[in-house]
């Protein structure tokens, strides 16, 4: 197990440093006028502009950049936003900006999970009724719209409908509410549709003809037998959900105007904000990476049958 | 005693004789007139709401592309006279005008041209390159490390990145839009391949072939090929919503086509600038796209269920 572990982690390891030098060197590809603003452009003449480039270091050959960059992140400097956020530490930001993202992205995935696993059952129960039609064109929309049109929709329509503030407000609560739920709809979607897939396929698995001919309840089964089965490849996303919620979602943030991280990695790459964009792919690179690796820990944990280890035969 | 018991069963000589061996007939009982695709298509149609969507949506294909040739309003024809910005649906003006005098019922045709062709492209190469990478590397399982490791990184940069500095290097296009989409799309096609042909190439059927002296080329020409065709439809169909609300979010995030460009993108997220004071100008080409997107997606689905042997009767 722990070799399993010590080789996983160096893989990690390379494909985060693969990804980041990646990103990291198609940045210098950038033009060089992407680094000014706008009034450097009319203003200054050609000498303060490079003098301006040559002190943030933006003239040295991309490896020497890359040397520095690397040293001063083991020494816990993360460097300063270039164009976004002019000369903010990139750590006071993310200080800033993380929580607000982070505690929407729990509530949601909360939301999403209790939600979309309990219409998913509720789908499977009346398969082929009612309730599960509706579940469908539930699934339908969401995922066959595209997520701004519906996003939109909701925000002006039910933020009127409930009385709400249509704009997200750090000291109204009630302003709180529509940006959360919509945030979960993603997800509520996404847990429901597998989870009766994957029901619906146990229903027809040999054991569970066999718990009923034992004479166990129709619902015991399904509690029991089906549900605890068809939970189990829901369960390796878990970890990743839970890692990238502080990445937040670009459309809701930029809707809702909420101060989070949400179109930060965009509107960086946009602006040629090259520190911030390398600090951002670094992070989300190594939590999407472990994310993956601890969802294979969880799936093991949580399935028996599931061996991380191959035998040796 | 009941009465079966006293009655006498007789056996009436003229139905019950013994066979008499017939080499031909013994020949035909293992033989069935199954054909694969009839099969299919059958499953398929045999719902009326898949016939009308597949009409609905060759409709709408047919109607974007000949639009321009029975109509001769210039979409981007604009107007200097007041009266004729922002107004209503009407006979002249179906969907109604934007706020420069366009007409936006001739926009929301080109802009569905524009995005059919996108989304058809995607489709082409995500699909075509995926299969051809996913089949090779379920077929070779020494190529896992590498690919995986590609994966990971792949799905790792943001393709934004991909956007921007392409926008500069060659002019925001439908080119540049295409390769950014492309780049990413088509490795997370091969492995979803990948996977498909890993289970379907060692499934116990397979393996039984195999063992019965199946040569390699018919177990790939009948027995995989038609899992894998049906998969590949339902990906292509798939791929087309996919494509117009990727577009749709480009748009919406600024890195999209140029705004001049003729897009569904473009009209509806221009439709949201001015949704307050005249929703009807997103509201209506959204229902298009919507119309779309939804048709792509559940015919995809229910094609897959289609082409699934096992739902065949």
């Amino acid at each position: 197990m722990a070799k399993y572990i010590g080789k996983r982690a160096l893989r990690s390891l390379l494909t985060v440093s693969i990804v980041f030098v990646a990103v990291f060197m198609l940045l210098r590809f950038m033009p060089l006028e992407g680094y000014f603003s706008d009034e450097m452009i009319k203003e200054a003449d050609e000498a303060t502009r490079m003098s301006y480039l040559r002190n943030l270091g933006l003239l040295d050959h991309p490896l020497v950049q890359l040397g520095r960059f690397v040293k001063n992140l083991f020494q816990g400097e993360l460097g300063r936003s270039l164009t976004v956020y002019p000369k903010v530490p990139i750590l006071t930001l993310l200080k800033e900006k993380i929580p607000v993202t982070a505690a929407f992205g729990l509530v949601s995935m909360i939301l999403g999970i209790v939600f979309g696993l309990s219409l998913g059952l509720i789908m499977v129960k009346s398969q082929n009724h009612f309730g599960d039609h509706m579940g469908n064109m539930f699934i339908l929309v969401i995922r066959a719209v595209p997520s701004i049109l519906y996003l939109f929709v909701i925000q002006v329509y039910v933020s009127a409908w409930l009385d709400v503030p249509m704009l997200f407000y750090d000291n109204r609560p009630n302003s709180w509410i529509l940006p959360a739920i919509s945030l979960s709809l993603g997800s509520v979607a996404w847990y429901a549709l597998w989870l009766r897939r994957f029901m619906v396929d146990e229903q027809n698995q040999d054991y569970v003809k066999f718990a009923q001919v034992k004479g166990l309840s129709r619902s015991a089964v399904q509690r029991k037998h089906i549900f605890r089965n068809a939970i189990i490849p829901l369960v390796i996303y878990l970890p990743s959900d839970l890692l990238l919620i502080i990445s937040g979602s670009l459309v809701i943030e930029t809707l809702y105007s909420i101060p989070g991280t949400g179109g930060l990695l965009t509107t960086a790459i946009k602006n040629q904000d090259n520190n911030l964009v390398q600090i951002l792919v670094l992070m989300y690179a190594v939590l999407s990476v472990l994310g993956v690796f601890l969802g294979d820990l969880l799936i093991a944990f949580v399935d028996p049958r599931i061996k991380l280890t191959q035998k040796e035969d | 005693m009941s009465q079966q018991n006293e009655k006498k069963i007789t056996l009436d000589p003229v139905k019950f004789r013994a066979a008499v061996f017939d080499h031909m007939r013994s020949e035909d009982t293992g033989y069935s007139n199954y054909s694969y695709w009839k099969s299919t298509f059958r499953t398929f149609f045999k719902s009326k709401a898949v016939c009308a969507l597949v009409i609905l949506i060759c409709g709408i294909i047919l109607m974007s592309f000949l639009y321009p040739v029975f109509s001769d309003v210039d979409p981007t024809k604009r107007s200097l006279i007041f009266m004729d910005w922002n107004q209503k649906p009407s006979e002249t003006h179906w969907f109604g005008t934007d706020q420069l005098g366009r007409d936006i019922w001739a926009r929301a045709w080109y802009g569905a041209r524009n995005s059919f062709l996108l989304g058809f492209c995607i489709a082409l190469s995500d699909v075509g390159i995926g299969m051809i990478v996913g089949a090779l590397w379920g077929y070779n399982r020494k190529m896992d490390p590498v690919m995986i490791e590609l994966y990971n990184v792949m799905t790792n940069i943001p393709s934004t990145v991909y956007l921007v500095l392409l926008a500069y290097i060659m002019n925001t296009s439908f080119l540049t839009l295409f390769i950014s989409m492309a780049s990413r799309g088509w490795i997370v096609e091969a492995r979803f391949f990948r996977n498909r042909i890993l289970s379907i190439r060692d499934s116990e059927y397979n393996i039984a072939s195999k063992c019965l002296g199946t040569s390699m080329w018919k177990i790939v020409t009948k027995n995989i090929i038609p899992h894998i065709i049906s998969l590949i439809i339902m990906e292509a169909a798939l791929c087309i919503p996919y494509s117009i609300g990727s577009e749709v979010f480009l748009g919406f995030v600024g890195v999209g086509m140029p705004v001049d460009a003729i897009t569904l993108g473009n009209i509806v997220n221009q439709g949201r600038a001015s949704f307050t004071q005249h929703p009807y100008q997103m509201l209506l080409p959204a229902a298009i796209l919507c119309i779309i997107t939804i048709a792509f997606y559940i015919i995809g689905n229910k094609f897959a269920d289609a082409s699934d042997p096992r739902n065949h009767v």
